[in-house]
């Protein structure tokens, strides 16, 4: 099978691949880029683990075929912490709350918890709960997720 | 309640030293691993819940470009003959919808899943077992032709793998003296664990025969006797290495893959990976046992409970070996009662063999008997607080599966809640509220530990209990309590098969009980290395050296003028003094400690969809000391919801051929995030004399009390009892319906 030729941008840098057709973006990211910080917990977008940004939009990387990311610019939980900077604030409020347990849940929701806040500065806590209800996790319960996101918000627009 | 106890690090709540890793992406779970010239293994399963399998031809599979070997159980020992080796894969039957029947290994994973379909089975389908009632009827259809109650050679064929019945006093008499009686059936069903990282492995044979596993699993010695055991090997000649662990819950203390992946590779001579989807994960892997409990309680007017009698029935899937052991242990285990009497049934059905989950065996048989105690409250007009802590189990009550409790938080559990402002505060009247108890035994067994410190005195702490919930984080506190020395100077390691002692798996909630005993007490060892080197230093005998506030210092009356000497001062000159500083203890420890907890769940319905809200969830635990008390709270938090979903929508569907209809997240609903409210914690602390900082086991009980509470809510609201779980929309709809 002839492979299909796919330039996108994976966290600010420049990625050429071949792919197969079938191929999703997640294979992509894990198989082909090597960045397996992105998990398949479903592969029927279901779970959340594969969260990803796909041009500023939240999707499931399991959902969206390879060639589909043609020239469009990706952003995995390994580029969520700054290389200057260090953790986003979400990743320092998760691990301050104890937010995770496993783990395996974590970078889906990383990704999703940022693209909230940089939508809503200030979500309450059904709105965190809404948005994340696309990202399962088994562990926590989820009461901690809230809770770490509210505080990341509140550290990111403290309340006059 | 807790003694006053003066600690520095225990009871803190400090980030978790693989915190970073798992919050970047760069934590490795199952799937992340790939090695050069690694190959791509796929399974084949049945889509019939019981059928003979009359032929299976590989010859089209193996023809294919890509393809380097497929497999069928005729490739593995045949003298093996043990349920695991039959669940692996699949001999003369298929027993359920999912039961691995073959394997192939290829260049690419879409190639293994295309060779898969020109696997050629021929079946001669047979009519399945599907539900307790028709397993259990004379003359039903076997599961297994030859298999008899409790190995009885003289009974005849049946699907009940095995029965138990334990009393104490005699039940006739208490039932007679009781004012009120409560008998009712109660139905669970299957859930399934639903961790979100997939069973994953990869494996390696070198042509020496030496395998090396690498794989995610709450148990890697478990995966090393279970694969030899399987593969007839000797367990020297395997090597596993435990990847971090996406979630278990139980559910991954049994090999699936493993012995395939070997297998695979060892006629191939390349390491091979194998990684399931979600629909395998459901189809092949737990579930915990769906379950029918009868129950009868009697009390007289004032509470007391004269006797209990609980009939337990528990699928155990395709093969023995369900968890109605533990399910009957459990059933009267909160409760001091004289004469009771308990029957339990472990039956095949032809569904996937289940698995451990959480407290297994506790859920089911203690929500009959936390439902059965609700209505006993009800009858008296009793609060359902009042009426458990007049029957309650404390310290010296003889626990109904023998031995006697040592000290236990039961009851101040149960004096808590009663005080708790979420409990004072009453529900208004469009809530409905439901109180239940919960428990778990806990385990001890082996564990090893070794504390190694670096020249610049820093602690790197090596044991082999794979980190499911921030168990690395609790070792690093035990061991910063310990030497006196801060946590950040401290991290964690979980070995591999060859690089740490024995260790059983991360299960039974023993991890920071036991594993951390060891590192308690390998600490220990380094402490006592250490005064021996400051003796050596001081010119003292070891007798007049003491530990202090991680400092070597003279005892008091000792007559020197010394500066103390810390862990890095001692580190620092260790070449010297004796070599490397190297703490190490092995143990296999007794004293597990019961936990216990009270929970209360606050719903409301919607009356014309029959769906339940959860508005409000309230746990209180006695954790014995809770010694990095979020991870403790996220343990309670983590099994209530969990609870909460077996309790509300999670279910196996099944059609009436035993196709599982909801091998899916998106139809086996777990909860999501805008499902629930916030979990309040409260942690009891009645320390367990068995651990020097008195820990309990926290991670099982949390799942147990959540059934009952979330069926006694709907009680209370609607003013009549739905037995069955799950209280999912049709069924609560169905049963307001009915009473209209």
């Amino acid at each position: 099978m002839s492979k299909i030729y796919v330039s996108t941008t994976v966290n600010g840098r420049p990625e050429d691949v071949l792919c197969e057709a079938h191929q999703t973006l997640l294979d992509l990211l894990r198989d082909e880029i090597g960045l397996t910080g992105t998990k398949e917990g479903c592969g029927t977008g279901d779970c959340g683990a594969c969260t990803v940004l796909l041009d500023d939009r939240l999707v499931c990387s399991c959902l969206v075929l390879a060639p589909e990311a043609h020239g469009k610019e990706i952003t995995t939980v390994e580029g969520i912490a700054d290389s200057q900077d260090g953790l986003h604030v979400v990743q320092q409020k998760l691990l301050e709350h104890a937010a995770l347990q496993c783990g395996v849940c974590t970078p889906g929701f990383v990704v999703a918890a940022k693209a909230l806040l940089d939508k809503d500065p200030n979500p309450n806590e059904e709105t965190i709960r809404y948005w994340l209800a696309g990202n399962l996790c088994r562990c926590t319960g989820y009461d901690k997720i809230i809770r770490a996101v509210q505080d990341a918000a509140q550290e990111l627009t403290p309340t006059k | 309640m807790a003694e006053a106890a003066n600690f520095k690090a225990i009871g803190t709540r400090p980030i978790r030293p693989d915190g970073v890793e798992k919050v970047t992406g760069r934590a490795n779970f199952g799937a992340d691993l790939n090695l050069p010239d690694m190959l791509h293994g796929k399974v084949l399963r049945s889509p019939h819940a019981h059928a003979r399998i009359k032929r299976i031809d590989l010859t089209k599979a193996q023809a294919m470009d890509g393809v380097y070997a497929a497999i069928s159980s005729a490739d593995f020992p045949q003298e093996v003959t043990s349920s695991l080796s039959k669940n692996i894969l699949a001999r003369d039957k298929v027993l359920y919808h999912g039961h691995a029947l073959a394997a192939v290994a290829a260049r690419t994973p879409r190639i293994a899943e295309e060779a898969l379909d020109r696997i050629e089975v021929e079946y001669e389908v047979l009519l399945p077992v599907l539900t307790l009632d028709d397993a259990m009827q004379e003359n039903a259809t076997l599961v297994c032709e030859d298999l008899r109650t409790n190995d009885d050679e003289s009974s005849p064929p049946s699907n009940i793998a095995a029965s138990q019945r334990f009393e104490r006093g005699n039940v006739t008499k208490g039932f007679a003296e009781a004012d009120v009686i409560v008998q009712e059936e109660f139905r669970v069903p299957s859930a399934h664990q639903g961790y979100i990282e997939p069973h994953a492995c990869v494996a390696t044979s070198n042509p020496g025969g030496r395998v090396t596993i690498w794989c995610t699993t709450q148990g890697p010695f478990e995966v090393r006797s279970a694969t030899a055991g399987v593969l007839k090997k000797t367990v020297s000649d395997i090597k596993v290495i435990p990847s971090e662990i996406g979630g278990g819950f139980g559910g991954k203390t049994v090999v699936y893959l493993e012995p395939v992946a070997v297998r695979l590779s060892e006629l191939t001579g390349k390491p091979v990976k194998m990684v399931m989807n979600r629909e395998e994960v459901f189809r092949a892997t737990g579930p915990a046992s769906a379950t029918l409990c009868k129950i009868k309680v009697g009390a007289k007017k004032d509470g007391r409970v004269t006797a209990a009698t609980a009939w337990l029935a528990y699928e155990a899937g395709a093969f023995p070996g369900s968890p109605v052991g533990p399910g009957c242990m459990s059933v009267f285990a909160p409760y001091d009662i004289n004469n009771f009497l308990v029957e339990g049934y472990d039956v095949l059905v032809n569904k996937p063999k289940v698995a451990a989950y959480r407290a297994p065996g506790a859920p089911q048989s203690m929500h009959a008997m936390e439902c059965a105690i609700d209505e006993l409250a009800q009858k008296l007009d009793m609060d359902p607080i009042d009426l458990r802590l007049k029957n309650a189990a404390k310290e010296g009550t003889i626990a109904p599966y023998g031995p006697k409790f040592p000290p236990i938080g039961l009851v101040e559990c149960l004096e808590a809640a009663k005080q708790h402002p979420n409990y004072v505060r009453k529900p208004s009247e469009e809530v409905g509220r439901g109180v239940a108890v919960g428990f778990w035994f806990n385990i001890g067994m082996q564990s090893s530990a070794e504390v190694n410190i670096a020249e610049d005195g820093a602690v790197s702490i090596m044991e082999g209990s794979p980190d499911i919930g921030g168990s690395r984080a609790s070792m690093c506190l035990m061991a910063a309590e310990t030497l006196g020395v801060p946590y950040e100077t401290i991290n964690a390691h979980v070995g591999d098969t060859e690089s740490t002692g024995f260790c059983n798996l991360t299960g039974g909630s023993r991890t920071t009980f036991a594993t951390g005993l060891a590192v308690v007490k390998a600490c220990e060892d380094v402490i006592a290395q250490c005064k021996a080197r400051a003796a050596m230093t001081w010119e003292l005998d070891v007798e007049q050296v003491d530990w202090k506030d991680g400092q070597a210092v003279p005892k008091p009356g000792v007559n020197i003028d010394v500066e103390p000497l810390s862990l890095a001062d001692i580190a620092k000159t260790m070449s010297r003094t004796g070599g490397p500083l190297l703490g190490r203890a092995s143990l296999n420890a007794q004293g597990a400690g019961a936990c216990f907890s009270v929970n209360w769940t606050d719903v409301t319905i919607d009356r014309e969809t029959g769906k339940v809200d959860v508005k409000a969830f309230t746990a209180i635990q006695d954790a014995g000391r809770a010694i990095h008390p979020a991870y403790v709270e996220g343990q309670m938090q983590g099994g209530a919801v969990q609870g909460l979903g077996w309790a509300l929508n999670e279910e196996y569907i099944y059609d009436e051929n035993g196709i599982v209809e909801n091998a899916s997240f998106l139809d086996y609903r777990v909860p999501v995030a805008s499902d629930m409210p916030m979990i309040d914690c409260e942690i009891v602390e009645v320390p367990n004399p068995s651990h020097p900082y008195g820990v309990r086991g926290v991670g099982e009980t949390p799942i147990v009390a959540p059934l009952a509470a979330t069926s006694n809510a709907v009680r209370d609201l609607l003013g009549f009892r739905i037995n069955d779980l799950p209280l999912s929309p049709p069924n609560v709809l169905a049963a307001i319906d009915a009473a209209d």
